[in-house]
């Protein structure tokens, strides 16, 4: 069974998901979900070991050897995104039960984990599959589920939000699918390891350059770097906490991943970087977003919105650290998309824990809140640590290797990005300190009804549990870090 | 126990005491006793590693690799040891300090309190005892997060606005410079060890070292020097146990700790006498020294004056080190010492009258001498050793201090010292001078309500006054560990 491992990735949750919506009842699909979220993330690990172990795994979908049939193409690289999905949804499906049955109508419960489980499919699909086209595929599965589940969102608000992702998801998508379709054009292959072959044969191409062109904006609308992202401030906000916290960690870090495989697999990172000079549009880009986004979420007064503003800025250190074109920034990058999906998995968890309590994330509800809820606010506090980046959080860690990369380039230019990502690191202070002072200084504004109490423990341990991973891994980062280390060098076509 | 496992229980030990006293909260006299006897054992333990390192050992603790090549660990050496002691020493008779003034002052949240006390001195043996700048950073800023309930203790706004300024300034220049220079000195040495002679030299050129050296200088936010000085005086919003043991040795003796160690393992001496940023900031120091000693003069409140008086005495010690010879930096190592003894004594007796008086400004504290003899006692000899004058133990660093500057050749420096002890002696000799000889202000209701300070709070002034007399006529172990540092 081993052997197929890499397409039960896949299959296991694909079938899950109708499954879910079959049984018509909150609890049982829960429990679907949950054995399919911990069974997907035990595969994830078989696969990163054997990986680690004997190399990239090839595997041919349904005996159809590439390039007529699909492969699924599983190296460090990938295998190190899986393991982030679907960890966040181990952690995240058994949080939404009590969340989501307080924010969603009984009825539609089951359809809710249907969608969460399509999308988390959705997901796990663009990172296995070694064919561009079956990326589209899979990102088509994975967004159109995030419509709905968005749209699930207890305010009104968040039918326009949800609606607002869906044309601009499908204006990226369809640039996705005009770029592949034009490589398809030039080279009669849809396999990436064909391809990578056989558009550097072709040497420069004009229709290749325009293709480069619209995968460029199209994936950059998927992961909302600068100023793609007015998408993703309205989505964060009023989809449901459950949501928030999957899509926050996982989405975006998935669309990183294509922008990694489509620009240093499938065109090569000479290609992508000295040809297209790439990192001339993405690390301005980035260095924009980290700093306005950064200001931007200073002035929110809805926590949930703020994290998604400071969520757009550290994309931007993602962006920053593979727009370097270097291991050490890649390193970075790589190293931030695991760590990012911790701290504002966590973050957007101990939201969900207010909003299931007080029922509101603005400041002014959270005025006093400490008192009330210490175990939840405790909680924003540490995952707080870990955003500014201070020593033994992985917030730490992913600072260290970002700024080590702008250190080892030379350039005046070089040092504005070092002056930038400090300064942005201290305007996380203020941000994070705007609520820890709202929590701890403030006096509680007077309660109506049953006075509130400490979040469940059912939400209270999967938030824990990630808050914790985030000291983890920022304590013994050995691991994340040579895993990371191992995917830049096999991107960039140096031997380990 | 060998002297690695020593380092090692020196640092966890006030850590789990620390969760001892959050799960004793109940039981008031318990959890002080648990306090007071780690303590005493802390330093038992410190003391003896003295032994080891006279016997030239360095004993090393490694705990975990964090990322390849920067690993979290320990190792004891001199410089280090002599401020574990200090610290260590003045925790426990801070500890009986603050149980009579928190209880006498009738403070609320006193176990939230004595906890994250006892974690701040967790933070400062790990940083006397961190093996490498990585090491040293982590403790660094665990100290800055765990005072930052202690600072704002009362939660009233004022305390709230004074967090604001502590946490803005003491992160601002870590994340800020001491975290880039150390990443950047990472990326030229490719190591973080601290290294007898320093790991920088023939890295890179002189004029790339200085801009680090001022990276580092002004990273140590915490050592105060201007124009990064804000949140010291900001801090005195605390209750004066906090003043005493974390914003008179700690805390702030933490930050001048890092840039002595800088000096003298990661530049080394020989490679630090010849940045020329290391003159220029010499002077920067020289200017805190005189401007902190300046605004002290025009502070009425005690501890508001106490505060600046830190800052200047603080310099004295930047100053010692960007000297960069055996003479600077052994005055700098001892005066970290002798101002602690000194500069506690001081908040120790502020604190006495603001518990017994209920005073805090020096315009009102006339004919308070009288009735409490043993505080302003207190006071004016630990006056005595920050003047820098016999029979205290704070002649010995300002003559090591000046012996440095000679030897630098900066006979200015010498002056600026010169003129610094000479206001000291104006702005700390005001206070008992009017206690003991000046009539008590008229609207005083002074009656019979005032006596003498909570006995635990005396035991601890006379202590730690005892303690800097006892200094001057025998600077010795201090003096020979710092010898240790410069051979």
């Amino acid at each position: 069974m081993t052997v197929h491992l890499p397409v039960l990735q896949v299959v296991i949750p694909l079938l899950a998901a109708p499954l879910c919506a079959l049984v018509r009842h909150g609890r049982i699909a829960w429990g679907i979900a949950l054995a399919t979220s911990w069974a997907s993330f035990w595969i994830a690990v078989q696969l990163l070991r054997r990986v680690q172990a004997e190399g990239p795994i090839s595997y041919a979908l349904g005996g159809w050897a590439a390039p007529i049939g699909i492969e699924y193409r599983i190296d460090l690289v990938n295998a190190f995104v899986l393991i982030i999905v679907t960890a966040i949804g181990a952690v995240v499906i058994p949080y939404a039960l009590k969340s989501v049955e307080q924010e969603i109508d009984a009825a539609k419960i089951p359809l809710f984990y249907a969608a969460f489980i399509l999308c988390l499919t959705g997901l796990l699909g663009i990172t296995v599959t070694g064919d561009v086209f079956n990326v589209f595929v899979f990102l088509e599965v994975s967004s159109l589920s995030a419509y709905a589940l968005i749209g699930l969102g207890q305010d009104r608000r968040a039918l326009t939000a949800a609606y607002q992702y869906l044309i601009l998801g499908s204006i990226g998508a369809t640039f996705i699918v005009i770029g592949i379709g034009m490589m398809y054009v030039m080279t009669g292959t849809l396999n990436m390891m064909d391809l990578s072959v056989l558009l550097a044969e072709l040497g420069p191409n004009r229709t290749i350059a325009v293709a480069f062109g619209f995968l460029t904006v199209g994936i950059s609308l998927k992961l909302a770097l600068f100023p793609l992202h007015s998408w993703l401030p309205n989505a964060y906000t009023y989809a449901p906490s459950a949501v928030t916290a999957f899509i926050a960690s996982t989405a975006t870090k998935v669309a990183v991943y294509m922008l990694l495989r489509f620009f240093f697999t499938v065109f090569g990172w000479a290609f992508s970087f000295d040809v297209m000079q790439l990192d001339l549009v993405l690390l301005p880009l980035a260095l924009i977003a980290i700093f306005s986004m950064s200001l931007v979420a200073i002035f929110q007064t809805n926590v949930k919105r703020m994290l998604a503003y400071s969520s757009v800025a550290q994309i931007g250190y993602i962006i920053l650290g593979i727009s370097m074109a270097s291991v050490t920034g890649l390193t970075a990058g790589i190293l931030h998309l695991f760590n990012h999906a911790m701290i504002k998995g966590a973050l957007f968890m101990v939201l969900g824990c207010v909003m299931y309590r007080v029922g509101s994330v603005e400041i002014e509800a959270m005025r006093g809140l400490a008192k009330k809820m210490p175990w939840t606010m405790a909680a924003f506090v540490a995952g707080g640590f870990s955003l500014i980046g201070l020593p033994f959080t992985v917030g730490f860690i992913s600072k260290w290797y970002l700024i080590l990369g702008a250190l080892e380039r030379d350039g005046w230019q070089w040092w504005l990005v070092v002056g930038l990502v400090l300064t942005t690191s201290l305007m996380a202070v203020v941000y994070i300190w705007r609520v820890v002072e709202a929590a701890y200084f403030q006096d509680a504004p007077d309660e109506v009804g049953e006075p509130i109490r400490e979040a469940p423990l059912a939400m209270l341990i999967p938030t824990w549990t990630l808050i914790l991973a985030n000291f983890y891994f920022g304590i013994d980062a050995t691991f994340t870090s040579e895993v990371a280390g191992s995917a830049a060098r096999a991107l960039m076509g140096i031997a380990p | 126990m060998s002297p690695e496992v020593i380092a090692a229980v020196a640092v966890g030990l006030p850590l789990v005491s620390a969760f001892a006293i959050l799960a004793l909260g109940k039981w008031p006299n318990v959890r002080d006793a648990v306090g007071i006897g780690t303590a005493g054992v802390l330093f038992t333990l410190v003391l003896r590693l003295v032994g080891p390192i006279k016997d030239g050992l360095r004993p090393e603790y490694p705990i975990l690799e964090v990322l390849p090549g920067v690993s979290l660990g320990l190792k004891v050496e001199p410089l280090g040891l002599l401020f574990a002691l200090v610290a260590s020493f003045l925790w426990i008779v801070t500890a009986l300090y603050a149980v009579g003034y928190m209880r006498g002052h009738h403070e609320k949240n006193q176990t939230r309190f004595f906890a994250f006390f006892a974690i701040a001195i967790s933070a400062a043996m790990g940083v006397a005892f961190s093996a490498n700048l990585f090491t040293l950073f982590a403790f660094y800023e665990m100290i800055t997060l765990c005072t930052f309930p202690l600072v704002t203790h009362h939660g009233t706004p004022e305390a709230k606005k004074a967090g604001r300024v502590y946490l803005g300034i003491l992160l601002t220049t870590s994340i800020g410079f001491q975290l880039l220079a150390i990443i950047w000195t990472w990326q030229l040495a490719g190591t973080l060890d601290f290294r007898e002679g320093g790991i920088l030299a023939g890295t890179a050129s002189n004029g790339v070292l200085s801009v680090l050296l001022i990276l580092f200088v002004f990273g140590a936010g915490k050592a105060a020097v201007m124009p990064f000085h804000r949140w010291l005086p900001a801090a005195m919003v605390a209750p004066t146990p906090v003043s005493a043991l974390l914003h008179a040795v700690a805390v702030v003796k933490v930050g001048v700790f890092t840039i002595l160690k800088v000096s003298v393992y990661v530049f080394g001496l020989d490679l630090l006498g010849t940045l020329a940023s290391a003159t220029w900031l010499a002077w920067v120091a020289a200017t805190t020294i005189i401007l902190g000693s300046l605004v002290a003069f025009t502070k009425d409140n005690l501890k508001a004056r106490l505060a600046y008086s830190t800052i200047s005495q603080l310099s004295y010690i930047v100053l010692g080190a960007l000297l960069a010879n055996e003479w600077g930096i052994i005055g700098g190592g001892m005066h970290i010492a002798m101002h602690a003894f000194g500069k506690i004594t001081l908040f120790f007796a502020a604190g006495a009258v603001l518990v017994a008086a209920h005073e805090k400004d020096i315009s009102r504290m006339g004919g308070l001498g009288r009735t409490m003899p043993i505080t302003f006692g207190a006071f004016f000899i630990g006056s005595l050793s920050i003047i820098g004058l016999p029979p205290a133990g704070g002649a010995w660093s300002k003559w090591f201090l000046g012996m440095g500057t000679l030897e630098a050749g900066q006979i200015g420096l010498l002056v600026v010292l010169m003129v610094s002890s000479l206001l000291s002696l104006v702005y700390l000799l005001e206070v008992p001078v009017r206690a003991f000889f000046s009539a008590p202000p008229e609207d005083a209701h002074r009656g019979e309500g005032i006596h003498e300070a909570p006995r635990l709070m005396l035991i601890a002034m006379t202590v730690t006054a005892l303690a800097t007399l006892g200094l001057f006529l025998n600077p010795g172990p201090f003096y020979e560990l710092m010898r240790l540092v410069v051979n």
